[in-house]
This record gives C-alpha cells, structure tokens and sequence, in this order.
C-alpha cells in the first residue's frame, strides 16, 4: 500500500514536470496578450498591421515597415540557405566519405551553437563593411547584411533535418533506379531528393521560423530605420528589432509598452503557425517514408 | 551536355558545398580569434570594467553569465529529466504523450525576444523578482527547458528494456528501478542535454537584457541583484560602439566557452559509443 | 548460345570470403536458376552480374565475369550502360513513389527517349501482363497497387529499359502464391525475347520455370547442370541430399 502511494506520488511529481513546457506556453501567451491586446484600444489591428508610421511620441503605432523588413529579411536568408544547405544535406546523405563526414558533422553542430549575438558582430565588422566598400553602396547596414547573417544561422537547421529526411529514403528506391541505368546524380535528383521532398519542406519552414524569430545577430546589421525597405540594399527594422530597442524606452503600462507587445504578439502567432506547419509536415513525411 | 559529365559537375557542387558551409565556421572562429586576442589579458579576464568597458575587464560578466546559465540548468535539469521520466516510464503512448512532445517542441520555437518579454512581464513585473539574476536565470530555464527534456527522453528511452525486467525480475519496485538501473544508464546522455543546454543559456542575450543585464560593473550579491553578462556586454560594446577590441574580447571569451561545452559534448558521445 | 560467362570469381566482404571460385555459364534465351540455403551467396552472384555490389562499401570482386565476351569488372565498362543492359528485379517490389506512367517512363527518359511514351507504357505493361489491370489508372501512385501488381509493374519498368538479360532476386518471396503463379507464368513468356536469371529459395519454383540450375552452399557452387538433371539424378550427392530435404 504504502508503496503504491510513494509510486503515485511520485508519478504525480513526474506529470507536472512533463507538462511544465504547455503551461510555460499558457503562461507566454497569457502574458503576452494581456499586454499586448491592450494596444488595440488606442490603434485597431488593421490601422497596426497595415499602418505606415510608428511614432510613439505621437502615440501613432503602424507596424508595416517592421513586418516588411522581417519578411524581406527572412526571404533573403531562405534564397542564399536553401541552395547551399540542401546541397550540403545532399553531399552528406549520399556522397561523403566516413572521414570527411566526421569532420563536417560536427563542424555543422558548432555552427549551430554559435551565440547568434557573435553572428550579429561578425556581420557588422565583415559583412556590413564588405557590402559598403566592395559593393560600393551608401551604407552596409541593409537587408542583405541580415538575410546573409541568418542564412549561416539556419544553415545547420535546413542542413540536419534535411539530411534526416533524406537518409529516411528507403534503399531500395536507389538500387531500383541504379539498376535501370541511372546515374548516381539522376537518381538523387529525380527519385531520392523527390521523395524526402516532405522533410526538405519542413526544414526550410523551420528555418523560415528561425530567422524571422532571430534578433541579436540582425538588430546589428540591418540599420534599424523605420521605413518601407524597397530593395536588399535598404535599411530595414524587423519586428525582433523594433522590441529590443524600443523595450528600453518605453514607460510600462504606456500605450507605446502595449504596442511592443503587440508586436510581440504578432511575431509570436507567425512563429507558432510556421512551426506547427513545419512539425505537420515531418510527421507526414515520416509515415510515408 | 552529356549526363556523365553532368554527374561530374554536380558532384563538385556538392563537394563545394559543404566546403563552403564549412569555411562559414572557419571565417567566423578564426576571424574572432584574430581579432579577439589582443584584447585578452590576465587583468581583462580578472578586472572590473572601467568607464562603460571602454577600458578594465569583464570579470563580472564572465561570473553573471556563470551565475545566469547555472541557475537555468539548475532549475530545467530536474523538470526536465522529471518529465522525461514521465514519458518514458510512467505513461504508455497515447495522444497525451504526443500532446506534450508536441508542447516541448513549441516551447523549442519560441523566439528568444519572445521570452523577454514575456520574462519581464510575468517574471520582473508580474511575479516583482525586478530585474535580477533571479528573473533571468528562470527566463533561461523555461528556454532550455525542452532541450534538456528531449535529450533526457531519448537517453532514458535508450535503456534496453531487458535491463529493467532483469531488476524487476529480482523483486526492485519501480521507483528502485529507476534509481539503480535506469538513471545510471541513461546518465551520459542527459548530462549531454545539460550541456547543450548551458551553452545555449551563456550566449543568449535577448532574453536576459530586459530581465538580468545592467552595465554595472559590480558583482551582485544576491540573485534578486541584477548582473552583468557576457553577451550582453558584449552588445553594448558592440551596438554602442563603445570599444571594438574589448566587444571582440569577449566574444572571443564566449566563444571559447562554447567550444569547451561543444567539446565536452562530443566527448562524452565518443565515450559512450566505446562502450557500446 | 552462351550469354554471359562466369570465371574464377572471388568476392569477399571486408575479410569474409562470401564467393570461392565461381564458375558459370548463363546461356541465351534460357532461365538459370541458383537455389541454396539462406546466406549461401547466391543472392550475392546475382548481385555481381550487374555489379549492384559496387554499392557496398569494402567490397572485393576477383575473377570476370563475360557478358557477349566482354569482362564487366573491365577498367573501361561503363557501368551505367551495363546496368541498363541487364536489368533487375529485387526481392521486395521497390516502385518509385510517383505514377504507374512515370515509373516506366523513368528509365527510357533517362536514355533519352523523348517520343512515343505512351506506347511503350502500354507495351511494356502488355509484356508484363498488368496492362488490363491498370490501364484506366496510369495517373495513379503505383505505391497504392498490390505487393504482386508492383512486382510486375517493376518488371515491366524494367522492360521499358530493353535489357538483354533479366536477373530476378528472390522476385516472389514476399507475394501471395497466385501472384507468385502470375510472375512464373511471366517468366515463361519472357525467357523467348529475354535471358532470365532468377534467385529462389524455392526448389519447387526453380523446377518449375528454370531450364538450367546452380546449387549454391557456403559461398561455393556446388553443382551447376541442366534442371532436369539437377532435379532428378543429380552429379553431386550433397545436391541430392539439398533437394531431397534431407538438408537445408
């Protein structure tokens, strides 16, 4: 009896530990929309999504030129990472040595590990000042210094779970190709890379996830102006920006402090919904495969 | 273009690649190393900063980022490995065991900003811990908590099941099970979580900047002090321009830290798959 | 008529002797069977004749194997070529994940056929006897058909290519016994245009559809004659006492 109890217990214990990650969530969400929802009693959500100035000496908040930079930012990021990391993932799911792998691998997991606020230094000392100079343009700090940055970001994300997702190809699809006569790149490219083509997806919505959600290593090299970016070569503010630097500023409980958090809001609920996809989309990939 | 000397080219590609992911790392590491080294001294890792880091050390950073990172592990370890336990040993598969996997990895997407916050609205604000070592160690924990916890899971889940009959077998409850069999087992994979975990506490930097971080170049004395942090310092250095060489000193310092954590990491895999 | 040739062939697996001395004819236009116990390396012969064992890493091949006189382990053999040459079906069916279509579309297309696809789906499918089963589903993913619909559809894909010689590993151990009566009766047929070589653990199946037989044990090939003979007064008694059941 008494044992039984201690077991009870103790798996009671256990429970709460298991769903400490869904009520951190609530607790994120609670939190984040209590402060956040307060915004929309000064400015309603159409006139904040789609407006053009964000003045809060003026008490005007219209977060579209901070919803443009992050996609603009984010849209760079995935043109430059997806080509090389898919190809990475390639070369590591089929065509390197054991040696090289093991240097590689690794490598890739350090990538990974980098604080992303040393990311946000390299890219203003090299980066910015490349595309000042060599590419002779008025100022470096732009889109494009982001988008570069955080393609090395999500490199090691689009890399591992591509490659996953490609090792998950049943062996048999390769020998059947190769035994018609293909070539090892045709078989890659027209039955191995096609059939992971769910977890590719999945890796490049994550990555998408992270670099729109990442913020040291972009506040440094964007240039941090409020207005519409119209090309890579433009100053840009993200979303992740426009929260640190203004959190600082702003009183709490003033109309510019709930309109931080709405942000907050907004980043959090294109964040969620792009996970969700993602982890959707592995899971289908899985079954198949 | 005949497909031989497709396949040829496509496989440089390939080849360029990787090497072109790989020299992203190089660049990075080597390029902070350069330029970082002359910064470090014995008095640089050992003095108080003197006029905003313009000049003197980062030694209470490097003890903030010790004390932030550590009070994270300390409280994710046990939830997380508690959890863990709970998946593995204590609950058959079923939509709740999804549900919770499925928690954990949302946790795991969450913006680092995000837990800013939501740390300085529930845990400063909210909860009144201020802006402290206290608030921002927990603002860790609650990001490191689903690393820690998947990694204990798939370490406990690696423990073969006839071990466990085998100490059921001799008459030992669960719980002793758990204690004797389970938890030496999987012991060298949850501590790879807590590594992985501590590393990513010392160089996140959003979320302790609106919760721990000031630029107070005095060691705190409780944890409802705030404190200074590596990579937070190393921001205001850098976004401030207040002095590059020292910001390239202490990136160069959190980068060694990473790399030990990384190393211990790799270390502890390699053990472990002599064992096997 | 000889068609392909085997001489002094050697294989080892890292430092496992898998193959010891293998010496063979495969003849044109006939079926040649290779029974044996599991592990015997039959499957691993076959897999040498379209050298599918490059594929594994420390694999070691010594000796020749002539196909129309030509030494396929040769410096100069492109080994695509020889692939399409001769052909293969596996042990479990392995269509690509895309269309009945486009799974015998895939081969000829990488050859660079360009023209007149549609005929020879229907043709290929014809020659596999599947057509009247599919022909209103082209469209459809060939993952959704039968284990034994598969197996023929990968025959047919197979077909589509124009091999000279068919290797069939183990094609009916994982079907039902009237899928596995379909792709026998299909092997008759084939063996007047084609030469067929088929792995089996089933002695009643070599019997049945092979003209002639190697009996494989412990990576040796111990007796190698005409089927009939093989089945009825074979020349090695460990044969005998193989195919009486007394063993194995």
């Amino acid at each position: 009896m008494v044992r039984r109890l201690s077991e009870d217990m103790v798996k009671g214990i256990l429970g709460i530990c298991a769903i400490f990650s869904i009520i951190i969530i609530f607790l994120i969400i609670i939190f984040l929309f209590r402060e956040g929802l307060e915004a929309f009693s000064y400015t309603n959500v159409i006139d904040f999504v789609l407006g053009r100035e964000w003045n809060p000496s003026k008490e005007t908040f219209g977060a579209a030129a901070f919803i443009v930079s992050s996609l603009f930012v984010t849209v760079g990021a995935i043109i430059i990472a997806v080509p090389v990391g898919l190809l990475t993932a390639i070369f590591l799911a089929e065509l390197s040595p054991q040696r090289v792998r093991e240097v590689v691998k690794p490598a890739i997991e350090l990538l990974a590990g980098i604080p992303s606020v040393i990311y946000g230094l390299f890219g203003l000392i090299v980066i910015v000042k490349y595309i000042r100079i060599t590419l002779d343009q008025p100022t470096g700090e732009s889109i494009l210094a982001g988008s570069i940055i955080l393609a090395i970001m999500i490199l090691p994300t689009i890399i591992s779970i591509s490659e996953d997702s490609l090792r998950q190809v049943p062996r048999a699809y390769k020998e059947g190709s190769l035994a018609l006569g293909a070539t090892h790149w045709e078989s890659i490219a027209r039955i191995i890379v096609p059939s992971a083509s769910s977890g590719i997806l999945a890796s490049i919505i994550l990555g998408v996830g992270r670099a729109i959600g990442e913020t040291m290593a972009v506040v440094l090299v964007v240039g941090n102006v409020e207005k519409l970016p119209t090309s890579f070569f433009d100053s840009g503010e993200p979303l992740t920006s426009t929260i640190l630097l203004e959190m600082g500023e702003a009183a709490v409980g003033s109309p510019h402090y709930y309109s931080i958090f709405a942000l907050g809001i907004l980043l959090f609920l294109i964040v969620m919904v792009l996970n969700i996809v993602s982890n959707v989309w592995l899971g289908r990939g899985l079954k198949r495969g | 273009m005949d497909r031989y000397t497709k396949q040829t080219i496509m496989k440089g590609v390939l080849w360029a690649s990787a090497l072109i992911t790989i020299s992203f790392l190089v660049i990075i590491i080597g390029f902070i190393v350069y330029k970082g080294a002359p910064a470090i001294s014995w008095e640089f890792l050992t003095e108080a900063p003197r006029r905003s880091g313009r000049l003197g050390g980062i030694f209470p950073a490097i003890v903030g980022t010790i004390y932030l990172a550590g009070l994270a592990v300390l409280v994710a370890t046990p939830i997380g490995v508690g959890g863990a336990l709970f998946l593995t040993e204590f609950s058959k598969e079923s939509k709740f065991t999804r549900f919770i996997r499925f928690g954990a990895d949302t946790l795991n997407g969450v913006p680092s900003i995000i837990f800013g916050l939501f740390g300085f609205a529930f845990l400063v604000y909210y909860m009144g811990f201020g802006i402290s070592i206290l608030s921002g160690g927990l603002t860790l924990a609650f990001m490191i908590l689903p690393t820690v916890f998947r990694t204990a899971e798939e370490a406990i889940r690696a423990v073969p099941r006839w071990d466990k009959e085998g100490s059921y077998a001799l008459g030992a409850t669960k719980l002793q099970t758990i204690w004797h069999v389970v938890l030496p087992q999987s012991i060298s994979g949850i501590v790879t979580g807590i590594i992985l975990g501590l590393g990513r506490a010392a160089g996140e930097t959003a979320p302790i900047i609106f919760t721990a971080a000031i630029l107070n170049p005095v060691l705190p004395g409780s944890i409802m002090q705030p404190t200074m942090a590596l990579p937070a310092h190393l921001y205001t250095l850098t976004s401030e321009g207040i002095s590059m060489q020292n910001a390239f000193g202490t990136a160069l310092v959190l980068i060694v830290m990473v790399l030990v954590f990384n190393l211990l990491v790799s270390l502890i895999r390699k053990k472990k798959a002599l064992r096997r | 008529m000889v068609k392909m040739e085997v001489h002094d062939l050697n294989l080892w697996y890292g430092s496992f002797h898998a193959l010891k001395d293998i010496n063979m004819k495969v003849y044109k236009h006939k079926v040649t069977a290779f029974i044996g116990p599991s592990g015997c390396g039959k499957s691993t012969l076959i897999r040498c004749l379209n050298r599918m064992n490059d594929l594994i890493s420390n694999v070691h091949v010594e000796g020749r194997v002539l196909l129309d006189d030509k030494n396929i382990y040769d410096k100069d053999i492109d080994v695509v070529n020889l692939r399409k040459r001769v052909g293969m079906v596996f042990q479990k069916p392995n269509p690509f994940p895309m269309s009945i279509h486009e799974n015998i579309t895939y081969g000829p297309k990488l050859h660079g056929k360009k023209k007149g696809l549609d005929e020879l789906v229907e043709e290929k499918l014809k020659d596999a006897a599947l057509w009247s089963e599919v022909k209103d589903i082209l469209g459809q993913n060939a993952m959704d058909l039968s284990g034994g619909q598969q197996q023929r559809l990968c025959i047919a894909r197979c077909l589509a290519v124009e091999p000279d010689v068919i290797l069939f590993d183990e094609p009916c151990s994982a079907l039902d016994p009237i899928s596995t009566g379909k792709i026998e009766d299909l092997i008759n047929e084939l063996k007047r245009h084609y030469t067929i070589v088929i792995v089996t653990h089933n002695m009643q199946q070599a019997a049945r559809i092979s003209d002639y037989t190697g009996y494989f044990y412990l990576g040796e090939l111990k007796e190698f004659n005409k089927t009939k003979k093989i089945f009825t007064n074979p020349d090695n008694p460990e044969t005998e006492r193989y195919i009486t059941g007394k063993f194995g």
